[in-house]
């Protein structure tokens, strides 16, 4: 079977080579503008972000290692991909998350806390994505691909609204939903593709090729490279590296603006590696091997964008408040996660409903006299 | 349908008479016109009015942006509602089908029934999922189904199914106005059927069970296309000088007891009656869940007139499978002999 990964025309987008030299390759040359407009202080806050949320990441793995989480869910090797095209998002952009978009997540504002909550399994969510301080950061979404048609019933309400394709690039909406390549094989996706093309939605699908679905190499969900299939449903697509922080950058920027703008919707495949295991359930060495790993640790999205901003000038200050900075933020996520209590019973029968239901309002009136029997009597 | 005996008889001049499909037209005309985030989709609403033409001429009053024409695939359907929904819109999905209504499984069961647990309250998905169902029309394969079991087992979503036009009316506006996600189940096979519609009030609300017609013998419950099968089985009970109490149960997620305990404790007998196969059904529910209250009334157990536990047979079988007012009096006797 061929590597869809390898066959790849034209070549994926890339800023920045895996050894850290800016080479813009061809496919970039119609972003070029876009990344060469980042100033040094915003490309040194893509760093600052991609390298705390790897700190957080790696801490709350330890954490559930040491049975404080239930499963943890790492991004590690995925931050170029996720900090890139979340700093490409506008304020007004709604943003609709798999499970592994910590990065994505921290961008737009969310606590990582919430997250932590959510796999320790205080909630089934953790935050709401209407208040303003979330950053229309969506709940993540655990059955592969649902979102992707959430996503597109909500830039079809964008479009309803009116609120895309004004002119107004400040203004303008549109929606931006993550996905992987193992969600690529569900109906889901390939029916919110369906729908976009068909309503012309305003959103960009952004799919993380992290070559692995648990165990399942990406060879097995796909014969072609997996951004062709957008092509086919008539949504102009794109493939990137994703693990230049840039190509991330440059190209969401341009297709969310496309998007927004009433153009349709687009579709970038940004090629990464999943470097962690799909969770803390999983044991990545008995289906990929070292050398495979160690190709990619040399393409690591952080050492090479540390590189880059060398190069452009930053000094080990810099990097030591940001290694500093995020040392603190990983035990501040430690001290916070043993501070976090259980949620009370009376949870499990809140919000089952919007309005009034006699079904629950009974069963959570018995549970109540039931505990109160035991607490009151010689019952046990 | 012939209503009786405790049926309030609307006296207003905002009585209307009409099919039930035609009620359903009108009273999803009644929602576009009251609020415009109510918006229709599903496959060939727009143009068409829908295969039953339970849509008919919406496109175009409202327009494509408010009658949706979507692409044929009910999870796209289901899931795109979602996101609507979280946009602020009060999407209502036409499925074409009840046997067509899988491949939305997932979009209805995982995602928008528990989206606002997930969300801990702080997002409402006022989304109505309708779903012509049951049998009685000679259809072919996955046409004639009963699958609302399904749906009631899951906690998150309410399942309603009219029984009769002024219910279909009112209902359908009910169930668009709730803030929670609702099943609507149509019993297609009344869609035709001419009854008396009051445009001015509904009969009770949207989750209320009630006695469509008084007896003393035996309490027998349906819902949907049912129910009139029971009012007809009523009529040949009282031929024979035994009085039958007709309860429609109107909502099938949550189910209002009080009116069937009632009725029970009158009648000390409980029939309770279902196109669906009966293992595992909303009448087994109802049956165990009465024998728990009403255990020192009941002169007989609870009995069950289902569907029979098959695949739905072919159109030619279908007077086999569905019960008629033969096998409701069948079971009366039954019910009487203890």
């Amino acid at each position: 079977m061929t590597d869809p990964t390898e066959n790849t025309t034209p070549t994926p987008v890339q800023f920045i080579a895996p050894d850290g030299s800016f080479a813009p390759n061809a496919g970039a040359d119609e972003y070029r503008d876009i990344a060469e407009s980042i100033d040094d202080a915003m490309l040194q806050r893509m760093f600052h972000d991609m390298t705390l949320v790897r700190a957080f990441d790696v801490e709350a793995g330890n954490l559930q290692r040491q049975g404080q989480l239930a499963l943890w869910v790492p991004s590690h090797g995925q931050e170029a991909a996720q900090v890139g095209s979340a700093f490409a998002t506008r304020a007004q952009d709604h943003v609709f998350p798999s499970y592994r978009e910590h990065a994505v997540g921290f961008v737009r504002g969310i606590d990582l806390m919430n997250v932590i909550r959510l796999l320790r399994g205080v909630t089934h969510g953790g935050w709401d994505p209407k208040d303003p301080r979330n950053g229309n950061f969506h709940l993540y979404t655990l059955v592969i691909g649902s979102q992707a048609l959430h996503a597109t019933g909500y830039a079809m309400g964008i479009a309803l609204d009116g609120a895309s394709g004004t002119g107004d690039l400040e203004a303008d909406q549109a929606a931006i939903v993550y996905f992987g390549d193992g969600a690529t094989s569900q109906g889901d996706v390939s029916e919110a593709f369906v729908f976009a093309a068909s309503y012309q939605t305003p959103q960009v699908f952004f799919l993380q090729n992290n070559h692995w679905a648990i165990s399942v190499p990406v060879t097995r969900q796909s014969r072609t490279p997996l951004f062709h299939r957008g092509t086919g449903f008539g949504i102009p697509s794109v493939q990137i590296d994703g693990n230049d922080v840039l190509a991330s950058y440059a190209v969401t920027a341009k297709n969310l603006d496309d998007a927004r703008s009433g153009a349709g919707p687009r579709l970038i495949e940004a090629l990464t590696y999943r470097i962690g295991a799909h969770t803390t359930s999983d044991d990545p060495t008995k289906y990929r091997t070292d050398d495979e790993l160690a190709s990619w640790v040399a393409r690591d999205p952080i050492a090479r964008f540390q590189t880059y901003l060398r190069a452009r000038g930053a000094d080990d200050a810099f990097f030591a408040d940001v290694a500093a900075e995020a040392k603190d933020y990983a035990a501040d996520t430690r001290r916070r996660t043993l501070a976090l209590e259980s949620p009370p019973a009376e949870l499990i029968f809140e919000n089952v409903y919007t309005d009034e239901h006699p079904l629950t309002a009974e069963q959570f009136d018995w549970l109540e006299r039931y505990e109160e029997s035991l607490e009151g009597g010689d019952a046990r | 349908m012939t209503e009786t005996s405790t049926v309030q008889t609307p006296t207003t001049s905002e009585l209307a008479t009409m099919p039930m499909a035609k009620a359903l037209n009108a009273g999803l005309d009644a929602a576009l016109a009251a609020d415009d985030r109510v918006l229709l989709m599903g496959e060939d609403i727009g143009t068409l009015g829908g295969v039953f033409r339970v849509t008919e001429g919406l496109q175009k009053t409202y327009g494509e942006n408010r009658v949706l024409d979507t692409p044929l695939a009910e999870s796209g359907i289901v899931g795109s509602a979602i996101g609507l929904a979280m946009r602020g819109y009060r999407p209502v999905c036409e499925i074409q089908f009840d046997g067509f209504i899988f491949p939305g499984f997932d979009q209805i069961t995982s995602q928008l029934a528990k989206l606002t647990n997930r969300h801990e309250g702080n997002q409402a998905f006022p989304v109505v999922i309708r779903v012509p169902y049951g049998g009685h029309i000679g259809a072919v394969e996955h046409h004639q189904e009963s699958p609302e079991a399904y749906f009631a087992h899951t906690a998150g979503l309410r399942s309603v199914s009219p029984s009769t036009p002024h219910d279909a009316y009112w209902m359908i506006q009910e169930a668009i106005a709730s803030n929670d996600p609702v099943m609507f189940f149509e019993p297609k096979s009344r869609y035709w059927q001419k009854g008396a519609v009051d445009l001015s009030a509904p009969s009770v609300p949207l989750h209320a069970s009630r006695v469509v017609r008084v007896g003393s013998d035996v309490t027998v419950l349906a819902h949907g296309a049912m129910v009139a099968v029971l009012l007809q089985a009523a009529e040949l009970a009282a031929e024979e000088g035994i009085s039958l109490e007709v309860v429609d149960l109107r909502s099938i997620s949550p189910i209002d007891y009080a009116p069937i305990l009632e009725s029970v404790r009158k009648t000390g007998r409980l029939i309770v009656a279902q196109e669906a196969p009966g293992s595992v059904s909303v009448g087994s529910e109802i049956a165990a869940t009465v024998a728990e209250r009403a255990f020192y009334s009941l002169e007989a157990p609870v009995l069950r007139v289902s569907g029979f536990d098959v695949p739905f047979p072919p159109a030619k079988l279908e007077g086999v499978y569905l019960p008629d007012a033969d096998r409701i009096l069948e079971a009366v006797d039954r019910a009487l002999a203890y």
